[in-house]
């Protein structure tokens, strides 16, 4: 297997802010949700980096914690639609019959529904909050997991070595968790990688429209709606944050681009 | 004889769909917490009034009794009503889905060609320098978040510039073109990339094909044997991925229509969600997958059509 060089980049810019989310209070110039009527929109300078917003705090330290919604939503957000994922899919795939109509019944009414409108919907009838989004993430997210793990699970339930271990009396538990499951899992990380970006952009979203974190937390959703007014005299407000979410977004879709390139998946 | 047979078979399998996510928007209804009537007559009303409504929902029954009475009144067109306008919802949908339906097309549009380029281009040569480019374009749309692209085109497009118009929908066709001309594109971001790989996957494997070298030994040319023949060919996979980039542009227009202010959909569920009013959201999630299901069969119907063989 070949590193790429553009997955290599990748690796790099996540580990970077993965350091940036950890070390957020050593690289923070001010207290990220100071108040100070003293500097208020103030543009990029030597004392403010990234300028102040309309009540004065700090965007440059805002970002630089926002990382920690970030990384927390991308990473954590993935875990359950991934395991319940996974479950529905190998089961569906390997044993097939009514487990498998079942399930596929289930994706097909779920398929419809806009990702992103089935969310908002969910976390519209739960309240919102980022563990309102985590239910609704693995309410939803699933699908896309399923279906990839059922039609690994289904190629390899009658490959030889399957068969063989069948023969030999293990039992389905044991085959699925050693057997079906490891050589199935190439085209899941690479999901996993583009569903990290995609599920740090939705939770920007919700924070955006005002369903994500409460104010005045710095996330960078809620940054980018806060500078919105004041886009025409203060961009940076607005600017910055939208800029951070596009470096970590570019980090988690280069190694899937990387990854997908190298487990032969995509020429 | 046996595509009309696949159509109707595809169209009976449309219907447990059909049900399925009216049972999922129904959940979504039960499981809100409050008493929908309250939120629907607002605190003024008197007990007779919530009884009567209570009674023509069928809100006293058993939830599956209520789940019946919810599917009959949606066979009907009734999908409650919105609290915020006083209006039934059906006939809020009615006003706004148009002008979803004019920017989704819209966008498609707009999509085609750049797509159909880029593909090319990456295909003609994999791994090439342009192949790499388009590859890194890719990955910085997929990256990019759409509201906040949104707001830098309003921003560089509408205010600095003044090209365009910022907000609203405007009361003629060229007018709706322009007010929609930057959310259509703002949307079109992130759907290029994911149509440009997809294409340029089947134009790969088409390329591959052994009618290729065929043609090459029968004396036609590169040029002629990837227009005649690969190009027609690879479009059926990216025809199939129609349905899926429509699911991808109504989600889209969620984000994009709020910041625009443009009167769809996607901003009437927003503004609802944020008012609280319910049957509101849950009328437009519905008409959502609705669209959806039907764009999916009419892409499925559509490849029955042009390739018999996709008919089993």
């Amino acid at each position: 297997m070949r590193v790429t060089p553009m997955f290599v980049i990748g690796v790099c810019m996540v580990a970077l802010w993965c350091l940036v989310a950890f070390f957020a209070p050593l690289l923070a110039t001010h207290d990220p949700t100071a108040i100070d009527f003293e500097a208020i929109l103030v543009g990029p300078s030597a004392e403010h980096w990234f300028g102040t917003d309309n009540v004065g705090r700090d965007t440059y330290s805002r970002v630089i914690y926002g990382s920690r919604y970030a990384l927390y939503i991308g990473l954590f957000g993935v875990i359950a639609p991934l395991i319940i994922g996974l479950a529905i899919g190998l089961l569906a795939g390997y044993f097939g019959g009514w487990i498998d109509t079942l399930a596929m019944r289930l994706v097909d009414i779920t398929v419809p529904f806009p990702f992103f409108v089935l969310v908002l919907a969910i976390v519209a009838v739960l309240g919102p909050g980022v563990e309102n989004y985590f239910i609704a993430l693995a309410l939803v997210g699933w699908v896309g997991y399923a279906r990839l793990a059922r039609a690994e699970a289904m190629v390899l339930r009658s490959s030889e070595f399957v068969l063989a271990a069948r023969t030999m009396g293990f039992s389905h538990f044991y085959i699925l968790m050693r057997h079906i499951l490891p050589n199935s899992m190439s085209p899941i990380v690479v999901y996993v990688m583009t569903d990290v970006t995609l599920v740090i952009l939705f939770g920007a979203a919700l924070g955006f429209l005002g369903m994500g974190v409460a104010p005045p937390t710095p996330e960078w959703g809620i940054m980018i709606a806060e500078g919105q007014i004041y886009l025409a005299s203060a961009w940076w407000i607005s600017f910055f944050p939208g800029l951070a979410m596009v470096l970590i977004g570019i980090g988690f879709a280069l190694i899937g681009d990387g990854l997908a390139r190298m487990l032969r998946l995509e020429r | 004889m046996k595509t009309l047979r696949y159509i109707l078979i595809r169209l009976a399998q449309a219907i447990p769909v059909l049900l399925g996510v009216s049972i999922i928007t129904f959940v979504l209804m039960a499981a809100t917490p409050g008493d929908p009537v309250r939120l629907l007559v607002g605190d003024r009303a008197t007990p007779e009034t919530i009884a009567a409504i209570r009674d023509q929902y069928g809100l006293d029954e058993p939830v599956l009794i209520q789940y019946f009475t919810y599917l009959g009144n949606l066979v009907q067109g009734d999908l409650g009503a919105s609290l915020r306008y006083r209006l039934p919802v059906f006939d809020l949908i009615v006003q706004h889905y148009p002008v979803t339906l004019f920017l989704v097309i819209y966008t498609i549009i707009l999509t085609l060609p750049p797509v159909i380029i880029l593909a090319v281009l990456s295909a003609r040569n994999p791994n090439g320098f342009a192949d790499q480019v388009i590859r890194i374009l890719g990955v910085l749309g997929l990256a990019v978040p759409v509201f906040w692209l949104s707001l830098l085109f309003a921003r560089l497009f509408g205010v600095t510039l003044g090209w365009f118009p910022v907000s609203g929908y405007g009361e003629t066709f060229p007018e709706h073109l322009r007010h929609l001309f930057l959310p259509a594109l703002s949307t079109m971001i992130w759907v290029v990339p994911i149509l440009v790989r997809t294409l340029r996957a089947a134009l790969l494997e088409e390329m591959n094909r052994d009618y290729v070298v065929t043609g090459l030994s029968k004396g036609l040319g590169q040029r002629e044997i990837f227009k005649s023949h690969v190009f027609p060919n690879s479009l059926l996979p990216t025809i199939n991925l129609f349905a899926v980039i429509v699911a991808y542009l109504l989600g889209g227009s969620v984000i994009v229509e709020t910041v625009y202010a443009v009167p769809g959909m996607g901003k009437l569920m927003v503004d609802s969600i944020l008012a609280r009013d319910y049957f509101v959201v849950q009328g437009a999630t519905l008409v959502f997958a609705v669209t959806t299901i039907l764009v999916m069969l009419a892409v499925d119907l559509l490849s029955a059509v042009i390739d018999p063989r996709v008919a089993p």
